[in-house]
């Protein structure tokens, strides 16, 4: 695809091999310029002001959501900004949670990120609610769901794509499995929406939650689908500003969705650069930058594959995220923080660590892995880099 | 790189005093120390560690560097001592792994005290 060009880290990090995108992307020129325009000529507060900026940066702000809306196929008044994809599922957590009664469970996967994890754990806690796991196979297939589905099942949690170990789950079987015994899905699809074409309508989920630093945006603004239906009948997550529509002394009448969800300032700046990242991923096209990613996969399999003593956490279903460790001649772990040490000396950046997946990393039995993850503006020759780094690593723990 | 192949004193102790303990979340190292004190010195010193190779090297040399000091003495080490004693040059993420050891026996002898 050879979008390097338009990113501008890589001119001014000359020669750096950038990996980790599943942790964050990179964000090209259009996306920075569009923020840099609106601090530099209409930066001002939405919703209330009556004059010409204030007005034009609002009307940035709302066509920021239906360019978001329009993205994953849903009405604008079904996205929510918050901060982050976190604050996001903690909203749904919290939101959600308030309605159940003891007794009733809620279901999450081995495979999740702290983030879709944490939240369900702790409210389950606070809220005598039963907090159970779906354990996953070796090949990160999830087992089976239905086994743990029972008449006490009200929500089940649940990330399309592992950013651990890139596993790709069956999302739209599984709210199907859902819906058919009225389970509410929340999905964390932050290493998905930014990779694949997503259609909340035909995966028929009822919550779903992005970030839109990791879709070539600014970091601070992560963004939650719900379903009309449900948002409106369920309970804000913060309260102030802009999301009331009356408040008197005895009581405070909530403003309409999705605004209802949105206390406060929100990153005003934030969003005019999403926009900006989801006009550029829909000219790339969002099946052109899955089919590249697939390419780059495949290529880093084999070639990876070949480099003696190393464990790869393969997938059954495998997106453009690969997980791995390094084992010496000894058969000892190389641990994952200085295999990157060291290709770090040699510019590349990947993540090591239990990528905010601790459940997943004890089931493996490894404090740690080592990831690297591919976007649109990486190519073959960052992973045949990255291959040769690795005998160099493995010379020094040899 | 030899301190990490050959960490020196690790295991745990038979007789100990002081149990030291801490982790870095990040990296996933976890280092368990086990301190004998005597009138104010460190008569032995042994631990267990999981993790990279800079906490593991760190938590060997300390444990060298450290026997028969005084609590005194030991409670004055900083960051920068740690950072000579390895003599490598690290990026604040990897700083964390290497004063995982001296954290963690901080923290223990604090404990002990109060």
């Amino acid at each position: 695809m050879n979008l390097k060009k338009d990113f501008p880290i890589f001119e001014n990090q000359e020669g750096l091999v950038y990996l980790d995108s599943s942790a964050t992307s990179q964000s090209p020129k259009q996306v920075i310029d569009a923020m840099s325009q609106f601090y530099n000529e209409y930066k001002s507060n939405i919703h209330r002001g009556v004059y010409n900026i204030s007005e034009y940066a609002t009307e940035k702000y709302e066509k920021s959501k239906e360019k978001c809306a329009s993205l994953i196929n849903c009405s604008p008044k079904e996205v929510i900004y918050t901060k982050n994809a976190t604050e996001a599922l903690n909203l749904v957590a919290y939101s959600l949670t308030q309605g159940l009664s003891k007794g009733d469970e809620v279901l999450v996967s081995e495979l999740e990120h702290h983030s879709n994890f944490v939240p369900w754990q702790q409210l389950c806690k606070l809220r005598g609610l039963r907090f159970l796991v779906i354990k996953v196979n070796e090949d990160f297939t999830l087992e089976n769901i239905q086994e743990k589905i029972n008449k006490n099942t009200k929500i089940i949690a649940i990330s399309h794509i592992s950013n651990a170990v890139g596993a790709v789950n069956d999302i739209r079987e599984i709210c199907k499995l859902a819906r058919d015994n009225n389970i509410i899905t929340v999905v964390d699809a932050c290493q998905s929406v930014p990779h694949r074409k997503i259609d909340v309508k035909k995966l028929n989920c009822d919550f779903l939650a992005f970030s839109a630093h990791k879709m070539l945006g600014p970091m601070g603004l992560g963004i939650l689908y719900g379903k009309e239906s449900l948002l409106e009948s369920l309970i804000p997550f913060l309260y102030g500003g802009d999301m009331v529509k009356d408040v008197k002394i005895s009581d405070t009448k909530f403003n309409d969705i999705p605004w209802k969800f949105e206390a406060g300032t929100p990153n005003v700046g934030g969003a005019i650069g999403l926009s900006a990242a989801i006009d550029y991923l829909k000219k790339v096209g969002l099946n052109n930058i899955e089919a590249h990613e697939n390419k780059l996969r495949d290529h880093a399999l084999e070639k990876l594959s070949t480099v003696n003593g190393i464990k790869i956490y393969k997938a059954k279903n495998q997106a453009g995220i690969i997980s791995f460790n390094l084992y010496n001649q000894n058969d000892k772990i190389i641990h994952p923080h200085d295999a990157a040490s060291i290709l770090n000396e040699k510019n590349i950046a990947i993540r090591s660590g239990h990528h905010c997946a601790q459940p997943l990393m004890d089931k493996l039995g490894v404090p740690a892995t080592n990831r690297i993850s591919f976007y649109i503006y990486n190519e073959k020759e960052d992973t045949n880099k990255l291959v040769e780094s690795l005998e160099g690593v493995k010379k020094i723990f040899n | 790189m030899d301190h990490y192949k050959e960490p020196r004193n690790f295991g745990k102790l038979d007789e100990y005093n002081v149990e030291c303990f801490d982790q870095n979340p990040l990296c996933g190292d976890k280092v368990k120390i086990y301190l004998k004190v005597e009138d104010g010195k460190i008569k032995d010193i042994k631990y267990e560690a999981e993790g990279c190779a800079i906490s593991i090297s760190a938590a060997s040399m300390l444990s060298e560097e450290i026997k028969g000091k005084t609590v005194d003495n030991i409670k004055s080490l900083e960051r920068d001592d740690i950072l000579d004693m390895i003599g490598l040059k690290l990026t604040p993420m990897r700083i964390k792994c290497a004063l995982l050891s001296l954290v963690a026996i901080k923290k223990g002898l604090n404990k002990n005290e109060t």
